[in-house]
C-alpha cells in the first residue's frame, strides 16, 4: 500500500461483506416464501423481507463502491486522501442509518416507521427500492456529499488520471440522479417516469461508470498493461455504455401511460446496450492475455475476468431478451425480470466490487496476495457462487417463460396464483440454487481468516 | 487498439456523445411531459385518490404487486384489478378487508392491514385509477 489513507477502505470492505451476507440470507428466505407461502407469516410478510433483499445489496454495494474510490483515489492521485477522519466517520454515520434503517423494517409494521419519520412531511417513500424513510435518504445525500468532497479534494490536489476522473463523474452523477428519489408527484405516470432517473440512470448508466473504472484499475495493477491502451478502451466502452444507456431507459416507457414513440427509442437503443458489455468482456481478456506481468494475486484476476464475463450475459444478454417491445409486452413484471436482474446485479456490479476487494485486502492487510491456500478457497467461492447465480437465472427464465405462456398467451389463461402454483418446481429448485449460493459466500468469508505457509508475499 | 484511433479520440466520443444523446434524451422528456396528460388520467386524480396512492406507499403494497408491471412479483398485478374484478371498487374493498389475520396455511396471502372505511375507500379509488391510465395496450388480457 502506497498511501496509508488507503486503509480506510478496509472499513468499508468489511462492512459490504457483512451487509452481502445478510443480503444472501433475506433472499433466501423470500426464496422460500414463494412455494411455502406463509413461512414467517405475519412476523415478516414478503414485502419486508424482499425490501431487507434489495435494500440491503444497494448499500452493500455503495459501500463497495465508496471503498473502492478511498483505496484507488489516492494511489491514481499520487497523495493521501484529503480528510481519512472524514472517511471514517461517514463510515460510521452511514453504517449506523444503515442499520437502523433495516431494523426500522424489520421491528416495526412499514406504515408505522413511515409515521415514525414523519413521512407525510415529504412522502417518499413505498416507492420499489426507494423505500428507506426520507430521513434516510437525507442521510444519504449528507455522506454522498461528504464522501465527494472528500475524493473530489484529494483528486483536485492531485495527479488526474483518466480512471480517477471516469470513477469520479460516475460517482457524482450516482449523487445527482439519487436526487430525483425525493421528487413523487401525486400523478401515477409522472412518478412512474421520474423513479427511473435514478433507478435506470443509476444501473444502465453512471454506475458503469464507476464499474469501468474500477474494472480498468484492477486491470492495470495485476497485468502491467500500458495505461495508454487501458485508459483508451476505458473511453470507449463508458461511451458506449451513456449513448447507448441514455435513451435505452425507453424500455422502461413502453406500458406506463408515457407516449408509444418509447417503444421505438427505447427498443432501438436498448438493444445496443450489449455491446459496452461485450466490450469489457473483450477488454479484460484483451489485458490479460497482453500482460507484462505474473500477478501472485489469482483470485482478483479471475474476478476481473468473471466480472467482464457476467456483467455481459446478465445485462447485456439476458437484458436484450426482453427489451424489445414486442417481446416485453408479453414479459413485462414476470420472472423473466427477475432473472435478468439477478445475473445482472451479480455479474455487473457484486463481481467488480469482490474484484477490487479481491485486489486491494490482501494488500492492506500487508501482502501482496494471500497464500495459495487462501486464494484456493476464494476461487472456490468465485465458482459456487457464479455457477449458482447462473442456475438461479436459468430457473427464473423458465418459470418466466412458463407464466408468460400460462397467463398470457395461452388460449385459457390462467390466473396469476394459479400460474405460480404451476411454476413452483422452478422455484423450487432456484431456492436449492440459493443455498449453494450462501455456501460459496460462506467460503469466500472464510478465506479471509485462512493463513498458509507462503502468507507473506512482498 | 489501432494506432489511427488514439485516446484523446475516444474521449471525445465519450464527453460529445454523452452530452448529445443526453440533451436527445432531455428534448425527448420535455415532449413527453407534454403528451402525458393525455394518456394519465389525472382528471380523474381525485383527493380521494391522492389518498389512496399515499396509503398505498405507506403499506409497501408494491413489494409484493407489480403496478402497470413494475414492482415485485410475489402477488398479482394490481393496474388492472379493477377490470379483473368486473369493474367494481366494492369487490376490492372486500378481498382487502376478508385476508385473515394469520395467514393462510401454507400459502401466500396477504396481511390484514385493518383499513378503515375511509382508507379502504381511498385504495379502491386509486386501483381504479391506475386502470385508466392508456399503457398501450398492456397487459395483454385481463389477468395482469
Amino acid at each position: 500500500m502506497e498511501y496509508q489513507s488507503q486503509a480506510v477502505a478496509k472499513y468499508y470492505f468489511t462492512a459490504a461483506i457483512g451487509l452481502f451476507l445478510g443480503q444472501i440470507l433475506f433472499g433466501l428466505i423470500i426464496g422460500l416464501q414463494y412455494v411455502v407461502g406463509d413461512f414467517l407469516f405475519p412476523e415478516i410478510p414478503f414485502n419486508v423481507a424482499r425490501m431487507v433483499h434489495t435494500n440491503l445489496l444497494i448499500v452493500w454495494l455503495l459501500f463497495g463502491f465508496m471503498g473502492a474510490a478511498y483505496y484507488l483515489i489516492p494511489e491514481e492521485a499520487e497523495r493521501e486522501l484529503f480528510s481519512p477522519g472524514l472517511a471514517i466517520l461517514t463510515f460510521w454515520v452511514f453504517l449506523v442509518a444503515g442499520a437502523l434503517t433495516i431494523l426500522g423494517y424489520l421491528l416495526v409494521p412499514y406504515s408505522t416507521l413511515a409515521d415514525l419519520t414523519m413521512n407525510e412531511l415529504l412522502p417518499t417513500m413505498g416507492r420499489e427500492f426507494l423505500e428507506q424513510p426520507t430521513i434516510t435518504k437525507i442521510g444519504i445525500v449528507v455522506v454522498a456529499l461528504a464522501f465527494l468532497f472528500n475524493i473530489g479534494m484529494t483528486v483536485l490536489q492531485g495527479r488526474k488520471t483518466v480512471i480517477n476522473l471516469v470513477l469520479l463523474i460516475g460517482l457524482v452523477g450516482l449523487a445527482v440522479f439519487f436526487l430525483f428519489s425525493f421528487y413523487n408527484p401525486a400523478d401515477l405516470v409522472q412518478d412512474k417516469f421520474w423513479w427511473w432517473w435514478t433507478v435506470h440512470l443509476w444501473v444502465e448508466g453512471v454506475w458503469e461508470l464507476i464499474l469501468g473504472a474500477i474494472l480498468a484499475y484492477v486491470l492495470i495493477k495485476t497485468t502491467g498493461v500500458d495505461r495508454e491502451v487501458i485508459e483508451k478502451w476505458l473511453y470507449i466502452i463508458i461511451a458506449m455504455s451513456l449513448i447507448t444507456g441514455i435513451i435505452g431507459t425507453g424500455h422502461h416507457y413502453y406500458w406506463i401511460g408515457t407516449p408509444e414513440y418509447w417503444q421505438w427509442w427505447g427498443s432501438i437503443f436498448s438493444a445496443m446496450e450489449p455491446i459496452p458489455f461485450f466490450m469489457m468482456t473483450v477488454f479484460a481478456f484483451t489485458m490479460v492475455n497482453k500482460r507484462k506481468r505474473e500477478h501472485p494475486n489469482k483470485a482478483a484476476v479471475l474476478w476481473a475476468l468473471g466480472t467482464g464475463v457476467m456483467a455481459f450475459l446478465g445485462a447485456g444478454v439476458w437484458g436484450f431478451l426482453h427489451t424489445l417491445a414486442p417481446v416485453n409486452y408479453f414479459t413485462h413484471g414476470t420472472q423473466i425480470t427477475a432473472a435478468h436482474g439477478h445475473m445482472a446485479f451479480y455479474g455487473a456490479y457484486a463481481m467488480v466490487v469482490l474484484a477490487i476487494i479481491s485486489y486491494s485486502m490482501p494488500i492492506m492487510r500487508g501482502r501482496a496476495a494471500n497464500s495459495n491456500k487462501a486464494q484456493v478457497m476464494e476461487m472456490w467461492s468465485f465458482w459456487l457462487m457464479t455457477v449458482s447465480i447462473v442456475f438461479i437465472t436459468l430457473f427464473l427464465t423458465a418459470a418466466g417463460i412458463l407464466q408468460t405462456w400460462l397467463q398470457r398467451i395461452s388460449d385459457t389463461p390462467m390466473t396469476f396464483m394459479a400460474t405460480q402454483d404451476q411454476i413452483a418446481m422452478f422455484y423450487w429448485m432456484r431456492e436449492a440454487a440459493g443455498v449453494v449460493f450462501l455456501i460459496g459466500l460462506v467460503i469466500y468469508i472464510m478465506s479471509f481468516f485462512t493463513g498458509g505457509d507462503e502468507e507473506s508475499v512482498v | 487498439m489501432d494506432e489511427m484511433f488514439t485516446k484523446s479520440m475516444a474521449r471525445n466520443i465519450f464527453y460529445g456523445g454523452s452530452l448529445f444523446f443526453f440533451l436527445l434524451f432531455l428534448a425527448l422528456t420535455f415532449d413527453t411531459m407534454g403528451v402525458v396528460p393525455t394518456r394519465d388520467n389525472h382528471e380523474n386524480l381525485t383527493p380521494t385518490v391522492v389518498a389512496g396512492k399515499m396509503l398505498w406507499e405507506k403499506n409497501n403494497c408494491i413489494g409484493c404487486h407489480t403496478l402497470l408491471g413494475e414492482g415485485a412479483y410475489f402477488a398479482p398485478e394490481l393496474g388492472n384489478v379493477y377490470v379483473r374484478f368486473g369493474n367494481s371498487t366494492e369487490a376490492i374493498k372486500g378481498f382487502i378487508k376478508s385476508r385473515p389475520k394469520d395467514g393462510i396455511p401454507g400459502r401466500r396471502s396477504m396481511p390484514q392491514f385493518n383499513f378503515t372505511d375511509e382508507e379502504l375507500e381511498q385504495i379502491a379509488q386509486f386501483l381504479k385509477y391506475s386502470s385508466g391510465i392508456n399503457t398501450a395496450g398492456w397487459p395483454p388480457n385481463k389477468m395482469g
